[in-house]
């Protein structure tokens, strides 16, 4: 049911520039607050550069920690940003209007960060260009492609490339009735990002076309990364890493966590913003349904994961199987990823008004990103803090303030980049809310008069 | 030969329609003039469609230049520093067919978006008749043309009741602003 709101352009324009041209207290606390963790992560970073990895946790055979648990979180939460969009722009689903700008963005952000991860995690951040891209013709130096290692960046730069073109592509309309409103410093950088548009039919025949394409092409690339970014794992020989299903496992945890930040991003949009006459009940409602099947597929790959170590009796497997599921503290990180993963979420998105209830819907997204950071910890750590045959040390690993410190950062840099682009671009797609408007009619159907969209196949 | 422009400014989608049908009336071409809008409506919604594109080529182009650089770096890198490994084949394929693939994915995603600017003539920086009304939600309909058929122009796009119209000289006025 579409629960449209009949706005005219003038005010459809006016409530989606709102968050550019005036700054709600409630954003100030939201700039003040992630600056300062985000400052905290600052310090952080720098004390860790300035004496080296020593000041974290990782040791022989943890060598990866924290870090690497977040990056592979935020890759997850990065990916469907654009999967949502992409989806629903190939599908002409009427609902994707308020939610495709934002997702994207999201996607970028998430992605930014994520990438930052590895980098920092190096303890050398300023020769991470040098090994990630040692092509050297002049010394002969040159990637060994057949490792992970390689395959990744490949991945995920392309992802963030082609999400950086798919956002900007779809804002340029925007740029141009931004540039058509503003003076002084913002009408030069709109002018810019506008190219010259001008909204003529070859332009706006362009526009949906690109829609289509770019979303035809980023969907591959989607599942692609996350698979990658598993292979990291599965292509290794630890224990309980060592796993085909480790691919579509990750893919689907991605759209779980991600599909999940999406409800959390447009129930803090339609808070902060007042976006109540776009970001509708409708659209929490869609997005329920949507999270019970992913999440549904999630858990049936989380139990696949689970039985694949048992079943064969591999006497490794099972030891780290048996430390996942039994001993402390992985014991309780099993807990809660069933529970705030599973167990709590999806038998309440399954009755509608709890759907249509923002609040519930927020903190229900909140608790599945808790249960899915989680399960990134639970799937990661244990392999690396046992021993094995050809290791000759092993140690527990505990994060260290220092890393305590930058994965809370990382959470304050997402929320500051959102709050950022938000005061300099629409977070809501002002040209594909007014084409809505354009299509949209009452029909009375029988004694009920309803919301339909004239779509053209 | 001069081009002139004319640019009607129309309050809603039926009186911009009315401006195209009055256009083609009086004598003018679907080439020679263009709807300017705030949101995209359906081809066809002004008349005929507004020409051929070749967009769908240029992913084509671009998946096939990423895969060659795909190709050349995987495989360009195993033969220029070769590491032979437990006897296998120098080239290992499943690795190259990774990122080529990628390779493949960005050619085609950069070239894509490379066509759309391309074939929508952005960026643009040349001069042309332009009102902000236009992304406030009036349609605005460009009429390029010989000197000479410039008043015939105007005339066309004041029958169709016009907010207002504008030449390159400015405003000559509208019949809405003035019937009301």
């Amino acid at each position: 049911m579409q629960e449209r709101h009949h706005l005219g352009e003038e005010a459809i324009t006016r409530e989606l520039f709102r968050p550019l041209v005036s700054t709600p207290a409630m954003m100030w606390v939201g700039f003040i607050g992630l600056g300062a963790v985000l400052a905290i992560f600052v310090f952080a970073v720098s004390w860790m550069v300035y004496w080296g990895l020593g000041v974290t946790g990782l040791q022989r055979p943890n060598m990866w920690g924290f870090m690497i648990v977040n990056f592979v979180f935020w890759i997850g939460i990065s990916h469907a940003g654009v999967m949502i969009s992409a989806i629903l722009r190939l599908t002409q689903a009427e609902w994707r209007r308020p939610v495709t700008r934002a997702a994207e963005v999201m996607t970028i952000f998430s992605l930014m960060t994520a990438m930052l991860h590895p980098v920092i995690h190096t303890g050398r951040p300023w020769r991470t260009l040098y090994w990630v891209f040692p092509y050297d013709f002049w010394r002969n130096i040159w990637p060994d492609i057949r490792g992970p290692l390689v395959w990744d960046p490949s991945a995920i730069l392309t992802y963030l490339t082609g999400s950086t073109l798919f956002l900007y592509t779809t804002l340029i309309p925007d740029m141009a009735l931004a540039r058509d409103r503003t003076t002084g410093w913002r009408h030069v950088l709109y002018t810019i990002l506008a190219l010259g548009w001008r909204g003529n039919e070859r332009q706006w025949k362009m526009q949906t076309i690109a829609g289509f394409l770019l979303s035809g092409l980023i969907l591959p690339v989607f599942v692609s990364v996350h698979s990658i970014v598993s292979w990291d794992f599965a292509v290794s020989l630890v224990p309980t890493w060592h796993a085909t299903v480790f691919a579509p496992y990750f893919v689907i945890g991605a759209i779980h966590s991600g599909v999940s930040a999406v409800v959390t991003l447009m129930a803090l949009m339609r808070w902060l913003f007042r976006f109540e006459h776009y970001i509708r009940l409708e659209h929490f409602d869609a997005i329920g349904r949507l999270l019970i099947a992913v999440g549904t597929g999630w858990l049936w790959f989380f139990l696949l994961d689970i039985f694949f170590a048992i079943y064969p009796q591999e006497a490794r497997e099972l030891e780290i199987m048996q430390f996942r599921l039994f001993q402390w503290p992985f014991n309780v990180f099993t807990a809660l990823i069933f529970i705030f993963g599973y167990f709590i979420p999806v038998p309440i998105w399954v009755f509608q008004r709890f759907r249509r209830n923002v609040r519930i819907m927020f903190w229900t997204s909140i608790a599945v990103n808790v249960g899915m950071w989680a399960e990134r910890y639970w799937l990661i750590k244990p392999g690396l803090m046992r021993k094995y045959e050809w290791t000759f040390d092993w140690n527990w690993y505990r994060p260290s303030i220092v890393e305590i410190s930058i994965i809370m950062g990382s959470f304050a840099l997402v929320g500051f980049l959102l709050l950022v682009f938000s005061k300099i671009f629409p977070p809501i797609s002002v040209w594909e809310e007014k084409e809505g408007v354009h299509f949209a009619q009452q029909l009375q159907v029988g004694k009920r008069r309803v919301s339909a969209i004239v779509r053209e196949f | 030969m001069a081009i002139r422009e004319v640019l009607g400014i129309y309050r809603d989608l039926d009186s911009a329609v009315a401006a195209a049908d009055a256009l083609r009336e009086a004598g003018f071409e679907r080439a020679e003039f263009e709807v300017l809008s705030n949101a995209p409506y359906p081809e066809g919604t002004f008349g005929e469609e507004s020409g051929i594109h070749r967009l769908f080529v240029f992913p084509l182009i671009g998946a096939a230049c990423g895969f060659a650089a795909g190709l050349l770096i995987t495989g360009g890198t195993q033969l220029a520093n070769p590491l032979v490994t437990g006897g296998k084949p120098l080239l290992s394929i499943p690795p190259m067919i990774i990122i080529m693939y990628e390779g493949t994915m960005l050619g085609a995603l950069i070239f894509t978006v490379l066509g759309v600017l391309f074939e929508s003539r952005l960026p643009w920086i040349g001069k042309a008749l332009y009102d902000t009304r236009i992304t406030a939600g009036y349609i605005g309909i460009l009429v390029r043309t010989a000197p000479e058929r410039e008043s015939l122009a105007i005339s066309a796009l004041r029958k169709a009741n016009p907010e207002d119209v504008l030449t390159e000289g400015g405003s000559v006025g509208g019949t809405a602003s003035a019937a009301q």
